[in-house]
């Protein structure tokens, strides 16, 4: 009886893992698009649109979460930026609420007050940036200290 | 803004980005012309292909600005179709800027150009073995990124190796594991298991814990894939989850965030425990339990901030121990401290926590343990629904509410359900018509109230009340004849409403049509006032509503002899007998003939009141289920027990008659099939069966949803079945129907249906018996068929099975065929098992004791003590042995709520006597069932197949 019922609660556990990160500011241009499940490109744009559709009509009133197709945005804003991470229905809304922000604290220590241009012109460091905090649809590292360590240490050898 | 803009144009001068960013700035800050921007881009990209095809060989540094810009371009959102070849180059340069920039490419632009990879992977190769940490990282993330089939060949051997190395670096090993992660998501067969997977458990003791974190993630999906390899790791990440929670919050210092130490940390290791079951070990479990209380206390506690960023990270901890606690189900304290932490975040100012509280309580709700103190919150959730801005708090709100549903509080749950509908989001109204028809049959005492609801559900949301609803009460009010003259009565008082919705006309025009009689005994419901009523309504209907009218007018023509003029009028009537839709027309032409020329005797026969519908699962459930997906909704079935479904119902389609003219049968006449035209001559209802193919045709989501095509369920279903049909197989061309009677001999009616427009070629099915079964089972089929099978047509089969000896295993059939130039290879079980050749036996108390007592030989007796997978209904429980096939001895057990039961298993060569016993035991939801036959084998596989069935 038990194994059965682990049996059927590894099925559904399945596959947890982040599909993909997307920052967008209102008018919906992507500011950084990270992938961890293969789409082709088209599937990518339509993507993008329907994110930006369903997290842009929501107020402050109204959750961190929206369910998306069969799975669902964590996502929070900031200025005029949309940070959204797509997940699996079941897994831990708070923690990935948390994981944008740690991640947003990153950016601002390393930029020194992050603004858009920052992550439009540095494209390349935003995505080292990722690397470095998420992999493979992982959460890899959540010290910022460590992070930044490690992000200084690369931008010494530039 | 401006000056920000200059600075960074300035800052970038000199690498020549000037053009390209200002642009990029345009585009932010002014909404530059879309031609300028392409124009622009054009110029550039024709510059940097000059660049690459010029004669010049480019330095590292040249190279990499323009692959860059490359890279700048495309995620502009412009096409880039060159540049692959000088980007895979980068990735050999010895500066580290121009490593990453190549890498970047490869991983944002990569396509499977096979000899591309191949540079790819050599590059990789290369910047793997130099054991600088650096390029090692910038190799790992790029095969996590790209994660392709060819990766994995590469390296799959290669990664294990440099995770458990002794001497790489902390950041190398945590890119490892989830380098690793990804290969087994993509391609688990190419990842060996070996001695590193012993090594890997033991990262979670690791000293770092960014290693740890990473590993936590490798492990758990290596866990849900061979537990038993994993076994090691509850213990270790029981250890280290305590570790974590008792340290103060200063310890654990770079992993400490807002004054919460490692919460994600924390989090992954809860997660991993959700792959076991509670630890067997005493000692670990005892310290799991620690852990979860801690947790749970330190909710309690006052914050440590005010900031969001704390509570978040704590209550993200909590909430993946409140789910663990759910998955073990075993600790009744727990769960009833979760449940009432959950309450207080019912009324919590954050919208979030409101949210997620009533998410997980969703799941408390199906937990024996805290089913109670999850309804104790019925008046909060209640509120939710009336008074959250967010619609989708209000959507978790209505989940709760049928989670917790059951028959004490359904009363209440369904009217406040009713009138949350009729201000409800447009978005979710189907869901809820859907939740309330289910509850309100599940939890029905009361027919007549269900019979209210329903309509209620009409006269709401009738646009919403989809067929699978609206078939259901029909179904039931048919079954149940205590509820027939009610129905009669509201629907004709529901009709007498000026503007009523098109679903009540059918409801109200099947129901009167079969039981208008009932009430037609009050002068203010007298036959004719029915008919004016319903002929009211008539020209504001759709086609498939007029059929179905014209349908009970004939039925009427029955039930009502004064009123046949009238109808006979209607019928002659230009509008009816020259309709332009040819399905009204025919229909008005055969009726208006059958009312002229059949005697009383015939138009009896022929409009007989319809039988009873076989039960089954509810159509209702199975669209509710696949509107939400699977998991949400049996878990709550599952748990619940309570569920008023009968699986040995089979999935027959509802309607038992092939004739359309002889009923209004819904699915038949509404879902424009126009595959069975009324035929005067057809087969009363009564002889059931034949109809299958009608509404097997259709797509619709009653007949389709629960099946799964050949699978294991759709076996079980037909265990307890005698005689009857069911369908075996079906897909998107074709489908394979059966009817069958066996004993002894046994013998089954297959029918083919091609569903497409197209031939079907070479039609071959052939029936195949095992090794194994050969000598025990003698099957074959009695005719070929044709092996061409026109689109649209169906073609019947006979196969003859005779049993020679017990069998375990079932003859498959093999159906092959030719369909639009593919070749299809079906095979499909079919559902023959050994207690299909019972026969039942009647004995008194005292023969079976006597029996009983005979067979007390150690391998005569064969017992299976089990968990109820099923309601346990007293009722059900005895359709189904009786469906299994022995005779149910009443007043035999001492104890009336036991079971027995005997027959004989015939085979050719020899006859079994069988004795069952069933003993149930409610509060603990088990069975014990017991077997004594003459033979062991016999004892065992009819324990097997029965044990399943409950």
């Amino acid at each position: 009886m038990r194994l059965k019922r682990l049996g059927e609660l590894c099925k559904r556990r399945e596959g947890l893992e982040i599909r993909f990160i997307l920052i967008q500011n209102r008018a919906g241009k992507t500011r950084l698009a990270k992938w961890y499940m293969q789409f082709d490109d088209d599937e990518k744009q339509k993507l993008i649109e329907e994110v930006h559709a369903v997290v842009t009509v929501r107020d402050a009133k109204h959750t961190n979460f929206v369910e998306f197709r069969n799975f669902k945005i964590i996502y929070r804003r900031y200025a005029g930026l949309y940070f959204c991470i797509c997940v699996d229905v079941n897994d831990n809304n708070l923690a990935y609420l948390e994981a944008i922000h740690n991640f947003v604290e990153v950016l601002n220590e390393y930029f020194h007050n992050v603004c858009e241009l920052d992550l439009v012109f540095n494209f390349y460091k935003v995505y080292t940036v990722v690397d470095e905090m998420f992999l493979a649809g992982e959460i890899r590292e959540t010290s910022q200290t460590k992070v930044l360590k490690q992000l200084l240490m690369l931008q010494s050898l530039e | 803004m401006r000056s920000c803009v200059l600075s960074v144009f300035l800052f970038h001068r000199g690498e020549g980005f000037s053009g390209l960013f200002l642009l990029a700035v345009a585009s932010v800050t002014l909404n530059y012309v879309k031609e300028a921007e392409i124009k622009r881009i054009n110029k550039e990209l024709a510059n940097i292909r000059s660049k690459f095809k010029g004669d010049k060989a480019l330095d590292g540094y040249s190279k990499k600005k323009y692959v860059c810009k490359l890279l700048f371009i495309f995620l502009l959102g412009h096409d880039i179709d060159f540049g692959h070849m000088e980007a895979v180059n980068l990735l050999s340069s010895n500066r580290y800027t121009e490593k990453q920039i190549g890498y970047l490419f490869i991983s944002v632009l990569v396509n499977s150009n096979s000899e591309l990879i191949r540079l790819i992977n050599n590059a990789i190769k290369n910047d793997l073995a130099s054991r600088n940490p650096t390029f090692m990282g910038l190799a790992l993330h790029c095969i996590a990124s790209v994660g392709s089939r060819e990766m994995a060949e590469a390296f799959a051997g290669e990664i294990p190796k440099v995770l458990v190395a002794g001497d790489t670096m902390d950041s190398v090993k945590q890119s490892a594991a989830l380098c690793l992660l990804r290969l087994y998501r993509t391609s688990p067969d190419l990842v060996p298991m070996g001695d590193w997977t012993s090594r890997v458990v033991h990262l979670l003791n690791d000293q770092h814990l960014g290693v740890v974190t990473a590993a936590t993630s490798l492990i758990t999906t290596l866990a849900q894939k061979n537990p038993e390899e994993f076994k090691t790791s509850v213990s270790l990440a029981v250890s280290r989850l305590s570790r974590i929670v008792t340290s103060a919050s200063t310890d654990l210092q770079d992993y400490t965030y807002y004054f919460v130490p490692a919460p994600w940390l924390s989090v992954k290791l809860l997660r991993l425990l959700q792959c076991y079951p509670p630890p067997e070990d005493p000692a670990v479990r005892g310290r799991l339990t620690e852990c979860l209380e801690t947790i749970l206390n330190k909710a309690q506690e006052p914050p440590k901030s005010k900031k969001v960023q704390h509570s978040n990270a704590k209550n993200a901890v909590l909430f993946e121990a409140i789910s663990l606690i759910i998955h073990h189900d075993s600790e009744p304290n727990l769960l009833v401290r979760a449940c009432n932490q959950l309450g207080q975040f019912l009324q919590h100012r954050e919208t979030n926590l409101r949210y997620l509280a009533l998410e997980s309580m969703c799941t408390l709700a199906s937990s024996e343990f805290s089913h109670e103190a999850v309804k104790t919150h019925i008046e909060t959730v209640i509120n939710a629904l009336k008074t959250e801005r967010d619609v989708s708090v209000r959507q978790r709100a209505v989940d709760l509410l049928y989670a917790m549903c059951d028959r004490s509080n359904a009363p209440q749950i369904v009217a406040e359900m009713l009138s949350y509908l009729e201000t409800a989001d447009y978005s979710i109204r189907e869901e809820i018509v859907l939740k309330v028809a289910i509850l309100a049959e599940k939890y029905a005492v009361d027919y007549t109230w269900y019979v209210d609801t329903i309509l209620n559900l009409i006269r709401i949301a009738g646009d919403y009340v989809s067929e699978e609803v609206w078939y259901r009460v029909i179904q039931i009010v048919i079954n149940r004849d205590d509820v027939q003259g009610y129905a009669a009565k509201t629907v004709f008082e529901a009709l007498q409403a000026p503007a009523c919705h098109e679903n009540l006309v059918k409801v109200g025009g099947y129901i009167l049509g079969e039981f208008g009689n009932l009430i037609a005994g009050d002068p203010r419901s007298s036959p004719l006032i029915q008919f004016n009523l319903l002929h009211s309504k008539f020209h504001l209907c759709s086609v498939p509503t007029r059929a179905l009218l014209l349908s009970t007018y004939i039925k009427f023509v029955n039930l009502f002899p004064e009123v046949k003029p009238t109808i006979q009028d209607v019928l002659r009537s230009d509008s009816q007998l020259r309709n332009a839709d040819v399905e009204l027309q025919q229909r008005a032409v055969e009726y208006l003939r059958l009312s002229t020329v059949a005697s009383t005797d015939i138009l009896a026969t022929v409009l007989e009141e319809m039988p009873p519908f076989p039960e089954r699962e509810s159509s209702i459930l199975a669209k509710l289920k696949k509107k939400k997906g699977p998991s949400t909704v049996t878990d709550l079935e599952d748990t619940k027990r309570e569920r008023s479904v009968d699986v040995n119902g089979g999935p027959e389609p509802a309607p038992a008659s092939t004739s359309a003219m002889s009923t209004p049968s819904p699915s038949a006449d509404l879902l424009g099939l126009g595959a069975a035209p009324p035929a005067p001559a057809g087969p009363p209802p009564s002889s059931g069966g034949g109809g299958l193919l009608v509404d097997v045709f259709s797509d619709s989501a009653s007949v389709v949803a629960p099946l799964a095509p050949g699978s294991e369920d759709n076996f079980a279903r037909f265990v307890c079945k005698n005689n009857g049909g069911g369908l075996l197989f079906f897909n998107r061309e074709m489908m394979c129907v059966k009817k069958w009677f066996l004993f002894l001999l046994g013998r089954m009616f297959i029918f083919y249906g091609n569903k497409t427009s197209t031939q079907f070629l070479n039609f071959t099915p052939t029936l195949i018996c095992s090794d194994e079964l050969q000598p025990n089972i003698l099957g074959f089929i009695t005719k070929p068929v044709d092996p061409t099978v026109e689109g649209g047509a169906q073609v019947q089969q006979v196969v003859n099975i005779e049993c020679v000896s017990d069998f375990t295993e079932a003859p498959v059939l093999n159906i092959q065929f030719r369909y639009g130039g593919t070749f299809q290879n079906v095979s499909v079980q079919l559902p023959i098992t050994l207690n299909k050749f019972f026969q039942p036996t009647e004995m008194a108390s005292q023969d079976f004791f006597q029996r009983w007592k005979q067979l007390s030989n150690p391998q005569q007796e064969v017992q299976n003590i089990f968990k109820a997978k099923h309601p346990m209904d007293t009722e059900v429980t005895k359709a189904k042995i009786i469906g299994f096939g022995s005779a149910l001895l009443e007043e035999v057990d001492p104890n009336p709520a036991n079971f027995v039961g005997a027959g004989i298993i015939h085979t050719k060569t020899t006859q079994i006597g069988c004795l069952l016993r069933l003993e149930p035991n409610l509060q603990a939801q088990m069975y014990r069932l017991t077997l004594r036959t003459s033979k062991e084998a016999v004892s065992q596989r009819l324990c097997e197949l029965l044990s399943a069935q409950f």
